[in-house]
């Protein structure tokens, strides 16, 4: 079968690469809901460095996907089962090693052709069932994976005192990690500092909300996951480092195009633990697709959900990535092409 | 229930470069006609295939099959072609109706063999224009200047071009308005309306546009045959 791939070429240009697909061992995935991620935003709109656009394009975006089986030989799904699809391709096995983490690792969307096409052909263990999660919600999981993968890293290396644990960063990100630890840790104080007023209203299910020049003077932490990314990383995580109690963890989840200086003296004074926690594996897929289950998830989830007009021809791809620049949160968008 | 109606009827005749038909000619790895097949497999709304061959290729269509095809072989069905397109569709609706009765919830999706890339979105497209309209045809809008010339060597007509489209495949029917345009049709009128859309027209019936694709090519030349070689990347076989 003649598949149809959506290459970014260029900055704003795409191309349809035409590409045989084999019925052999993979399953074949007709993607119905898909999501725009901030690293397919800096594709589209140029702003990664040169090079790597030189080096990486041209690529199909996109790794925030969900569909339904069209084709299995494995007989692991069955026909027309709504499925998650995992962008990561697992590097070398090593005992204690994440596989997307591991050496030789890639990811689809960064060097590899995304879900930006007509059909999927993907492993059998790279697909999880999305069971009852409703197409629009389901189109997230990938994001929601990075979270749980997140707060699994967190509890296996943070100290048991969690009392208050702090989010930096008032995002999508930030309110997927706030959603993730509400259910985790019930009975700790969740609390999110952002710098935009109108999205901290979102978050009406944390303990305390502050704009960072707001924070009390004995303001404290007991831990705290940076979710802020790019310009914000630096105040973030100097403000982390300030009000954080000793030996507290910090997850940094944001991606900054640039390097960001850190206060290392007083990341030893307090003997803080700084994890870097990025992307995710089968098992956070498996997990995340359980977190989603949950109605009371889904109907948090929705709030930053905007979801586009179908997306029927290359116009629509350029509609939505025009569209996801003033949506707040999260833009996606039903895969009819 | 809606059905696929392949259409492979034809014998190649102006392709000059095989004594095979263009249909089983190999695009990339496989057959022109197994690609093309495999889109309506993938499609979950279509819920049995005919195709319509030349008798003569009749035992080759079903070795390709065996061979080639992975999913819902209980699904495809094999009929002999008649001498010219409309008679092949009629074939395979009798077919149909043999196989599954009449019925006014019958649709039909008629595709040209060697239109390898069509898309699911243009399958769904006009799965969803019949079960509202009834009758839909598959088209591009025009980017050349269309010129009518009724003896071949002075314009006739140079039509708007904002009105002119390019006719592709599917071209979708229910299936009983089909049979009723086409039974009612004199022997002549049959020999000069050779698609199924037409008929339609002059009956004056309300034929719907389905958005097609450029790349929905209809593989007929030696020329639109490389240029579907190279689309997918192939090795040109001259």
């Amino acid at each position: 079968m003649i598949n149809y791939v959506y290459q970014l070429v260029s900055p704003q240009v795409f191309s349809v690469k035409y590409e045989d697909i084999a019925f052999e061992d993979k399953v074949i995935i007709r993607p119905k809901y898909m999501a725009v991620c901030h690293a397919d935003q800096r594709y589209y709109q140029g702003k990664r460095d040169r090079k790597v656009l030189r080096k990486k394009l041209p690529m199909a975006l996109i790794h925030e996907c969900c569909g339904e089986v069209v084709y299995d030989p494995s007989d692991t799904f069955s026909r027309g089962e709504a499925v998650i699809l995992i962008p990561n391709v697992p590097g070398e096995k090593k005992s204690g090693i994440y596989e997307n983490y591991a050496k030789g690792a890639a990811f689809l969307s960064s060097g590899r052709d995304g879900f930006l096409q007509e059909y999927i052909a993907l492993d059998p263990n790279r697909v999880v069932s999305a069971g009852t999660v409703p197409g629009n919600i389901a189109a997230i999981s990938e994001f929601v994976s990075v979270a749980v993968h997140a707060a699994g890293r967190f509890q296996k290396l943070s100290h048991a005192c969690r009392d208050r644990i702090g989010i930096w960063g008032n995002g999508s990100l930030g309110f997927v990690v706030a959603c993730v630890l509400r259910k985790l840790y019930p009975e700790s104080k969740i609390i999110v500092i952002g710098r935009n007023e109108r999205k901290l209203t979102y978050f009406s299910f944390v303990d305390e909300v502050y704009k960072p020049e707001e924070l009390p003077e004995d303001f404290a932490v007991d831990h705290a996951f940076e979710c802020c990314g790019g310009e914000g990383s630096y105040t973030a995580i100097e403000d982390i480092i300030r009000v954080i109690n000793p030996q507290g963890t910090v997850m940094l989840m944001g991606v900054s195009e640039n390097r960001v200086p850190v206060n290392t003296r007083d990341i030893l004074e307090k003997g803080l633990l700084f994890v870097g926690s990025s992307r995710s594996g089968r098992e956070d897929f498996e997990k995340a697709s359980e977190f989603m289950q949950d109605p009371m998830v889904q109907n948090r989830l929705r709030l930053i959900i905007y979801e586009d007009a179908p997306v029927t021809s290359i116009d629509d791809l350029h509609r939505v990535f025009h569209n996801d620049m003033n949506t707040p949160f999260k833009t996606v968008f039903r895969w009819e092409i | 229930m809606i059905f696929g109606a392949i259409l492979a009827g034809g014998v190649g005749s102006r392709m000059n470069i095989s004594d095979m038909p263009k249909q089983f000619l190999p695009l990339g790895d496989k057959p022109i006609i197994i690609h093309t097949l495999e889109k309506f497999l993938l499609c979950e709304r279509i819920d049995e295939i005919y195709i319509g061959v030349h008798p003569n290729w009749l035992v080759h269509m079903e070795d390709l099959i065996q061979k080639y095809v992975k999913i819902r072989k209980e699904q495809i069905h094999i009929v002999a072609g008649g001498g010219d397109r409309n008679t092949t569709i009629m074939n395979l609706v009798d077919q149909m109706e043999k196989d599954f009765g009449s019925s006014e919830e019958h649709y039909i999706i008629t595709h040209d063999s060697v239109r390898p890339f069509v898309t699911a979105r243009i399958i769904n497209d006009n799965i969803d224009t019949v079960l509202k309209y009834k009758a839909c045809d598959t088209v591009v809008a025009a980017t050349d200047t269309i010129v009518t010339s009724k003896d071949g060597n002075v314009i006739t007509e140079i039509p708007n071009r904002q009105w002119m489209y390019q006719g592709q495949t599917p071209q979708s029917f229910q299936i009983n308005l089909l049979k009723k345009w086409y039974y009612d049709l004199t022997e002549e009128e049959k020999a000069i309306l050779t698609d199924a859309c037409k008929i339609g027209v002059v009956r004056n019936a309300e034929v719907r546009l389905v958005r097609g694709e450029v790349s929905n090519l209809k593989i007929t030349t030696v020329t639109d045959y490389k240029v579907a070689q190279a689309m997918v990347g192939g090795n040109l076989i001259d």
